[in-house]
């Protein structure tokens, strides 16, 4: 989803949390109330856009799972359930689905075929340059309508009636389904969206809802609250009344005092915080983000770090089993050596039981040999200095501290930390401007290939500017493939790859700590589709277990 | 005084007028892109996205355009709110900001006032010395750790009491429980530099000729106080209270964000670590003609009440003595 500098992730951006119930002219903070069914939370920050078709982050993506539905969804455990298609059919290239009947629009019309086909469409119109316009690649023809060379009506799906749905796919694309569950895959209503304007989705008299809440409420800023939707399809089966979130706050402290509290439901946890809920007797929960953080490498030729040997001598000596386990100790965070996380899929299990990452051999002397090769190859008495990129929080300090000083003991290599705001970050790998960044990279939709393209040559998010014929053509090769075991070996492949070629280094995976409500059931925290999920919530009457 | 009043507007102007050209290229000199986003974009949807904020057009040409805008008052659509014009965000969110402000400024010229004045009627007494050190800790502790202190008294209070009459964080519109901790906060830093600057101010007074003069025709302690020194040594007070009001207002980014309150401040700061170019230019030019207002307010409200400043000279001379 985001190249996320190091902990500058879910810990804070997931960090959803607050609440406040207002009764009556004295207000009873409460995060959870059985007898109204309400819940209440904070979050991070204010939704930057509502708009289905052009939302990239996390808190819109919140609650756009909750006021609208896809084709599919994700169910209480993470599997992809119907959403407003009750059955589909995926071949190597195309794909069917039929749409149920009784899907309404929070205003009573029914959900067809045609709101997906104007979604899909809008969305990659260029002059929409929605940023999430690449997740829809899939379908035929979409990246040349999203290149300006073909109209958008020339897009490969088209509505049979108003409730079946058919989709040519430009090529084998196994993950497709799971793609419908994608916010850009949303319905969009076209004669509500051309009502609006500029306006669509700008307030909440500005939307339509397809999902099982409406927006009741958006006070710019300052508030948001959901209500159950009760033309919702499922509406029996969806347990809470009303979601507020009175508090938007990035202070993570601030939040965790509302918790303490009893104001809001849940909240995200710092390592300091975490230090506070254990010492207060919190349950303390936690789950996996799906993301994987690794430090990247500057492979551009004009850059030190374009030498294979120095690039093994620096991966000789860097663990990130040392790096998670005594510098960042937060429960929950995996130390890897591969870009692909633990939940990733391979044929039958999961991909890193099956294709094991390959072992690293790490000791000082074989970095420092590695170091040697490297000075005699290029000719240097010592090795350069390198710049690290970092973020400005001080978890990635933390880490880029790590790597400075394990470089400096190890290899004499002088390493300088660059410390940056996200923006100038993301503005510096573009241009190229450094040798090491702490980074990572959250995945899209539940697939192998939303990592494994990411070093590919032509990916504009291979900000270090890797180049590999090898790696490219196994990309190539399970992109154009629906058999599982070619697909997989192909990923193996890339996977070992990863570490010959020294593209990056992989750290850790990552997990985000957080506390709840005991009332509070049901609530889904997941990769994909929008986090965290109320739909299958509910609150436990008496008191806490 | 119109002339005065007329000049001071057209030095405001020009402060404004200049404090915007140089925002304007200091940050567009600031290295990084508005427009990067942790997705990387196809360079024809960069294009796109640059001509939706004029940033195709040569740099120049972007200032003549901010600056046409700006006299129509008009800031443009935020880089990182993409429904919301810069206008509604100020215009949503300032009165927030000002409320706030505007309590914690009444707590802190009251308070700096009644406890500066009351210190150095005591000075160097036990008063003074614990008022000293107050003040010491107000000034040096920063904002953000009152404000957690404040927030943890609150849930303790409210655990004891049984009552959420406090609450730990939020706003409602025109509730003033949820403005009465996050304002004595925001306050406090004023407060004590007030306290200061009116202890000095005060005790300068108490040894002048004038006063000693009043108290030698007759007058009474509580009239030499309220008449004659109160009036003369509260000067510096109202002086600062110009910049106080704008860095209250502005100062407010901390609280705002502890408190989770809705406030300008947020925007403002945010705006520069995000790079949203019109939030930046937008916030800063209103904020701008804000302080610059309140400065101009400050002196023609100080011309009222010390005729001296009315930058008269020859009244000056035959005036010179105090009021």
């Amino acid at each position: 989803m985001r190249i996320i500098p190091a902990h500058m992730t879910r810990l804070s951006t997931i960090a959803l949390f607050v609440g406040w119930l207002l009764l009556a002219a004295f207000a009873h903070a409460q995060g959870v109330n059985a007898r109204t069914g309400t819940i209440t939370l904070g979050f991070s920050s204010e939704p930057p856009t509502l708009n289905s078709m052009e939302s990239t982050d996390q808190v819109s993506s919140m609650i756009l799972s909750h006021v609208k539905e896809g084709l599919l969804r994700y169910g209480p455990t993470g599997e992809l359930v119907p959403g407003v298609a009750v059955r589909w059919e995926l071949t190597d290239h195309s794909a069917r689905f039929w749409l149920r009947r009784d899907a309404r629009w929070s205003d009573g019309k029914p959900v067809t075929a045609h709101d997906f086909v104007f979604a899909w469409r809008t969305a990659l119109l260029p002059t929409t340059a929605s940023q999430y316009a690449f997740i829809l690649y899939p379908v035929k023809n979409a990246e040349a309508i999203n290149r300006g060379e073909l109209p958008a009506t020339a897009l490969g799906v088209k509505a049979v009636g108003d409730y079946e749905l058919h989709v040519e796919l430009e090529k084998p694309c196994p993950y497709f389904a799971s793609l419908t569950a994608f916010m850009t895959y949303y319905p969009v209503r076209e004669d509500f969206f051309r009502s609006r304007g500029e306006r669509y989705s700008a307030d909440a008299a500005d939307m339509i809802s397809n999902g099982p809440f409406v927006l009741d409420r958006w006070v710019h800023g300052a508030a948001l609250s959901m209500v159950k939707n009760p033309r919702y399809w499922d509406a029996k089966n969806v347990k809470l009344n009303r979601i507020d979130i009175p508090h938007m706050t990035s202070d993570p402290q601030a939040m965790f005092n509302l918790y303490r509290n009893g104001s809001i439901a849940m909240t995200g946890l710092t390592r300091e915080l975490l230090g506070k809920a254990v010492e207060l007797d919190y349950p303390i929960r936690s789950f996996s983000t799906g993301a994987v953080f690794f430090v990247e490498i500057n492979h551009r030729p004009e850059r030190v770090t374009s030498a294979l040997k120095l690039r093994q001598a620096i991966q000789a000596l860097i663990d990130p089993a040392v790096l998670v386990n005594r510098i960042m100790a937060i429960p929950g965070n995996r130390p890897t050596d591969t870009l692909f996380p633990s939940w990733v899929k391979g044929v039958e299990k999961p991909f890193i039981e099956e294709y094991p990452p390959p072992v690293i051999e790490r000791s000082l002397l074989r970095a420092r040999t590695l170091l040697q090769e490297y000075l005699d190859e290029s000719g240097l008495d010592a090795p350069p200095p390198l710049v690290l990129l970092t973020g400005d929080n001080p978890m990635a300090v933390q880490q880029a501290q790590y790597i400075q000083y394990v470089l400096g003991q190890g290899l004499g290599i002088e390493v300088r930390i660059d410390k940056q705001i996200f923006k100038q970050i993301l503005e510096k790998m573009r241009a190229g401007d450094f040798d090491l960044v702490t980074a990572g990279w959250g995945p899209d939709y539940n697939d192998a290939m939303t990592f494994a393209d990411l070093f590919a040559s032509w990916n504009e998010n291979n900000r270090g500017r890797y180049q590999g014929a090898e790696y490219d053509r196994l990309v190539r090769e399970a992109q154009g493939s629906n058999d599982p075991r070619v697909r997989m070996q192909a990923i193996a492949g890339i996977q070992q790859l990863i570490m010959d070629d020294v593209v990056i280094l992989p750290s850790y995976e990552n997990s985000a700590v957080y506390v709840q409500d005991p009332h509070l059931k049901g609530v889904v925290r997941s990769i994909f589709g929008g986090d965290p999920s109320f739909r299958y919530a509910w609150i436990e009457e008496g008191s806490a277990p | 005084m119109m002339r005065f009043i007329a000049g001071r507007i057209v030095y405001g102007v020009f402060t404004l007028w200049f404090l915007a050209t140089a925002t304007f290229f200091a940050m567009h000199a600031v290295p990084g892109d508005p427009l990067a986003s942790e997705k990387a974009v196809s360079p024809e949807i960069r294009r796109n996205l640059e001509v939706r904020y004029g940033l195709d057009k040569p740099l120049m040409t972007q200032y003549g355009i901010f600056l046409g805008n700006m006299i129509k008052g008009d800031f443009g659509i935020s880089y990182t709110q993409k429904n919301r014009s810069v206008n509604d965000i100020i215009r949503e969110h300032f009165p927030i900001s000002a409320q706030l402000g505007v309590l914690a400024l009444l707590w802190a010229t009251i308070g700096g006032i009644v406890f500066g004045a009351v210190t150095a009627y005591y000075r160097n007494r036990w008063p003074d010395y614990v008022s000293v050190v107050a003040v010491i800790i107000c000034i040096s502790v920063p904002g953000f750790v009152f404000a957690a202190l404040a927030q943890l008294a609150i849930i303790a209070l409210n655990e004891a009491v049984g009552s959420d009459w406090l609450p730990v964080a939020g706003w409602e519109t025109g509730s003033f429980r949820h403005m009465l901790v996050p304002s004595l906060v925001l306050g406090l830093g004023t407060l004590a530099y007030l306290t200061r600057l009116m202890r000095s101010s005060m005790l300068e007074i108490m040894e002048a000729d004038f006063v000693r003069t009043a108290h030698a025709k007759g007058l009474g302690t509580q009239r030499v106080f309220w008449q004659h020194q109160l009036r003369n040594a509260i000067l510096p007070v109202v002086t600062v209270l110009g910049p106080a009001i704008a860095g209250i207002t502005t100062g407010g980014f901390v609280v705002e964000q502890v408190f989770a309150i809705p406030g300008l401040g947020r925007y403002f700061v945010q705006a520069v670590q995000q790079l949203d170019y019109t939030v930046i230019m937008g916030t800063t030019v209103f904020y701008g003609a804000f302080l610059i207002f309140l400065v101009m307010m400050v002196d023609i409200l100080y011309g009222v009440i010390d005729p001296r400043i009315r930058l008269a000279p020859e009244r000056l001379r035959h005036q010179g003595g105090p009021i």
